[in-house]
């Protein structure tokens, strides 16, 4: 997590079976994580060398002439787990609005003086915001981007996400606001309003909940 | 403060005075004097030392007399809105305060009990490396005490907790003692017979009119007999379920599940809201609101996770003689059983077993043949319909009889039903065993090595299905009516054609009119036809 200056860039996860031992997961570029899409079906197995198979068979040529080639594709769980990390952060990492702040230097960094949302404040959905690099934002209007700050609505709210509903945010305990994702099934992500504590953690079976749009 | 009292010494000092008592006088209509606000606006110079005081002293007038004015515009205030927080802690004080009734015999109460010990599950639980935060499941200990204490309950079980899109079920899986149920379900079965019996006059109301009037084209279909209830007590509705939404608040009871329901609930993905009399909108189309979604769940859930050591629970010896006739649905624990030592139960699924029964595909645990009941109907009815061909004697479904192993449960692609482990390999002596259901993610049981387990659920209330949910097709379209001659339809004739016929029956009619004069009548009746 977040290992050079800038808290949203080159990220780098790490892995344990035993919680003692870490070792660093391989970088997801886009051809592994296409491959991994492709491939990886069903529940973890929980060892890092395990590998998942898929055999395409492939027509060459036309007509008589075609030639059926099989092709076999591997990836190992260890490449998967790197790709559903970065899937993850990608889809639904959070934090509260304000909590991190973009610098002239255009560095993401830790607003020291964030002090976190106030209660009214935490009941919005639009005050969470995708701690990734923004997609929706370059897509708005001036008139939309005047109301604004650019040092602090630099990435996306959540209210603002494709499919709506995907959140579900509740008051828990006396004071404090959880919030859990219904498309990454595990992810929960926690506030206490006015202090500035905030994070998220995700456990769970490493699966997309694809079924999302039948269960809403 | 004395001095304005002692006699002025010099004309001087009695002119100040007398001008000091000048500055004093209040304003009849902003109740100020001077004084005191130069007073006021000096000291504010000598606090605040602002630069070159003289240029801004206008302002800092204006700005103390503002504030000065603004106590005293409206001593009315807002009242704040209670914060929902209060409100609910007012609901959960009720928890904390000692009933009347806990004074009188502190004795009887403490030996005679249902309420599970919730502070040693969790603390089992915690070594799962499940459960919830200690403060809540000491808030949902209590609100299980206040259930115990308000129903007449033969045992109490804290079941789990689904968790809900706006907000979270507490399940408690309860057994009255037999006798003093409420009369709530009572009524509800009536209704339910009600329901029945008004749908039948409909169909008879139906028939008469058919016979009446022009025949009206009659639906073919006929919906398939509804699958009876099963009983409480036996079945799916062994227990009895009580949900509520956060420690205080009431309890609701959950009704009695139908087969129907629970059929449907398998074929439907869906989020629970957390009110419970939200609709469930889906297809295919689901009997009930979300009260009789999450009963059913909470039986399919049931039937598939609970599971307990091999040997806990043993079967009743009456019950033994019986065995071949049905599947034996009671048991009773087995005192002699000395619990299975952790790392065999660890090792083996054998040692682990189901002890609640499979719901089989009719949505009951106890098959019925459906076949038999329409007969009965019929016979009652009148025997009108004894022609009609008797539907095939239908396979009766079997499941796994009760206390099954977990090993013999089936695979999910690829993926074992249930994962077990240690809960600590470092310390094995006191370590207890841990299984995780993954059919069903979120349902969880420990086992320690003496006699203790327990079962619980806390998740989404979703079933693992391995590839994509594909929602179940609408039913194919009906087939066409067969087309005959008499709905063909037929060209329209052209003018020429209708020209020719014309003249053709003229040439008739000229025909007949010239043999048959007498029979005059039969011709205008031709006429009137054209």
């Amino acid at each position: 997590m977040g290992v050079t200056e800038d808290e949203l860039k080159d990220k780098k996860a790490l892995y344990s079976l035993n919680c003692i031992d870490w070792h660093l997961l391989p970088l997801p570029t886009p051809v592994l994580l296409a491959e991994v899409a492709a491939v990886a079906k069903g529940r973890f197995v929980g060892d890092p060398s395990f590998e998942y198979e898929l055999t395409e068979t492939r027509q060459q040529g036309e007509g008589d002439e075609a030639v059926k080639e099989e092709f076999t594709m591997k990836v190992t769980e260890e490449k998967r787990l790197a790709a559903t990390v970065f899937n993850i952060e990608k889809d639904v990492s959070v934090v509260p609005r304000g909590a991190f702040i973009r610098t002239p230097h255009d560095t993401v960094q830790v607003n020291h003086s964030f002090q976190g949302l106030s209660t009214l404040e935490a009941r919005n959905l639009g005050n969470y915001l995708h701690f990734t690099e923004p997609q929706q934002l370059k897509k708005k209007s001036i008139l939309e981007m005047a109301d604004l700050d650019p040092s602090i609505d630099f990435l996306d709210p959540l209210s603002e996400d494709i499919l709506k509903g995907s959140w579900s945010l509740q008051m828990e305990g006396s004071s404090m606001c959880v919030l859990r994702s219904l498309l990454w099934l595990g992810l929960t992500f926690f506030h206490v309003p006015a202090t500035p504590q905030h994070g998220y953690i995700y456990m769970g079976d490493g699966l997309k909940n694809l079924d999302l749009p039948f269960m809403l | 403060m004395e001095q304005p009292e002692e006699v002025p010494h010099n004309p001087t000092e009695q002119a100040a005075i007398c001008f000091k008592a000048f500055m004093l006088k209040n304003s009849p209509k902003s109740n100020l004097n001077l004084y005191d606000h130069l007073v006021r606006v000096l000291c504010k110079v000598m606090d605040e030392r602002p630069e070159n005081a003289v240029d801004v002293i206008e302002d800092l007038s204006l700005e103390v007399k503002r504030t000065g004015m603004r106590d005293k515009q409206s001593t009315l205030r807002d009242t704040p809105p209670v914060p929902a927080v209060q409100l609910l802690a007012e609901q959960q004080k009720t928890l904390f305060t000692r009933g009347s009734g806990d004074d009188v015999e502190p004795e009887e109460e403490l030996v005679e009990t249902p309420l599970p010990n919730l502070a040693e599950q969790s603390f089992y639980l915690e070594q799962a490396g499940v459960g919830l935060p200690r403060e809540e499941l000491q808030r949902i200990h209590l609100a299980l005490k206040q259930l115990v204490d308000a129903q007449p309950l033969q045992t109490c079980r804290f079941w789990g907790k689904i968790l809900g899109t706006q907000a979270n079920y507490l399940v408690a899986e309860v057994d009255f003692r037999e006798g003093e149920e409420e009369d709530e379900e009572g009524l509800q079965e009536d209704g339910a017979d009600e329901e029945e019996k008004e749908g039948g006059a409909g169909d008879e109301d139906e028939e008469e009119a058919t016979e009446e009037i022009d025949p009206l084209p009659v639906s073919a279909y006929k919906p398939p007999p509804a699958v009876p209830k099963e009983e409480n007590h036996t079945g799916v509705n062994k227990f009895t379920y009580f949900v509520c939404r956060e420690p205080g608040l009431p309890w609701v009871r959950l009704p009695p599940v139908t087969p129907a329901q629970i059929t449907a609930a398998r074929q439907i993905r869906r989020f629970f809201t957390g009110n419970l009399d939200a609709p469930i909108i889906s297809y295919p189309p689901f009997p009930g609101n979300e009260t009789n979604y999450l009963r059913a769940l909470v039986a399919r859930i049931s039937a598939g996770t609970q599971v307990s050591p091999l040997g806990f629970y043993q079967f009743g010896e009456e019950e033994g003689e019986e065995e071949e006739e049905a599947a034996r649905d009671s048991f009773e624990e087995n005192p002699e059983f000395e619990g299975v030592p952790v790392p065999e139960m660890v090792d083996s699924m054998a040692n682990w077993v189901h002890h609640v029964q499979h719901i089989l595909q009719q949505g009951r645990c106890v098959w019925v043949n459906l076949a038999e009941k329409p007969e009965e109907d019929l016979e009652e009815e009148g025997d009108e319909e004894e022609g009609e061909e008797e539907p095939d004697e239908p396979e009766p479904e079997v499941g796994p009889p009760l206390l099954t192993p977990l090993s013999e449960d089936a695979d999910i692609e690829g993926t074992p039903p249930w994962s077990c482990k240690m809960s600590s390999t470092l310390i094995p002596q006191f370590a207890i065993a841990v299984l995780r259901s993954n059919l069903w993610p979120g349902a969880y049981a420990y086992a320690t090595g003496n006699r203790k387990f327990e079962n619980i659920y806390i998740g989404w209330g979703m079933k693992f299905v391995g590839e994509g949910y594909t929602p179940p097709m609408p039913p194919a379209p009906q087939r066409e009516y067969p087309s005959g001659e008499e709905i063909t339809e037929a060209l329209d004739p052209s003018l020429e054609e209708e020209q020719a016929l014309q003249a053709a029956l003229e040439e008739r009619r000229a025909a007949e009119e010239e043999a048959e004069e007498l029979e005059g009548e039969e011709e205008e009746e031709e006429e009137d036809d054209y």
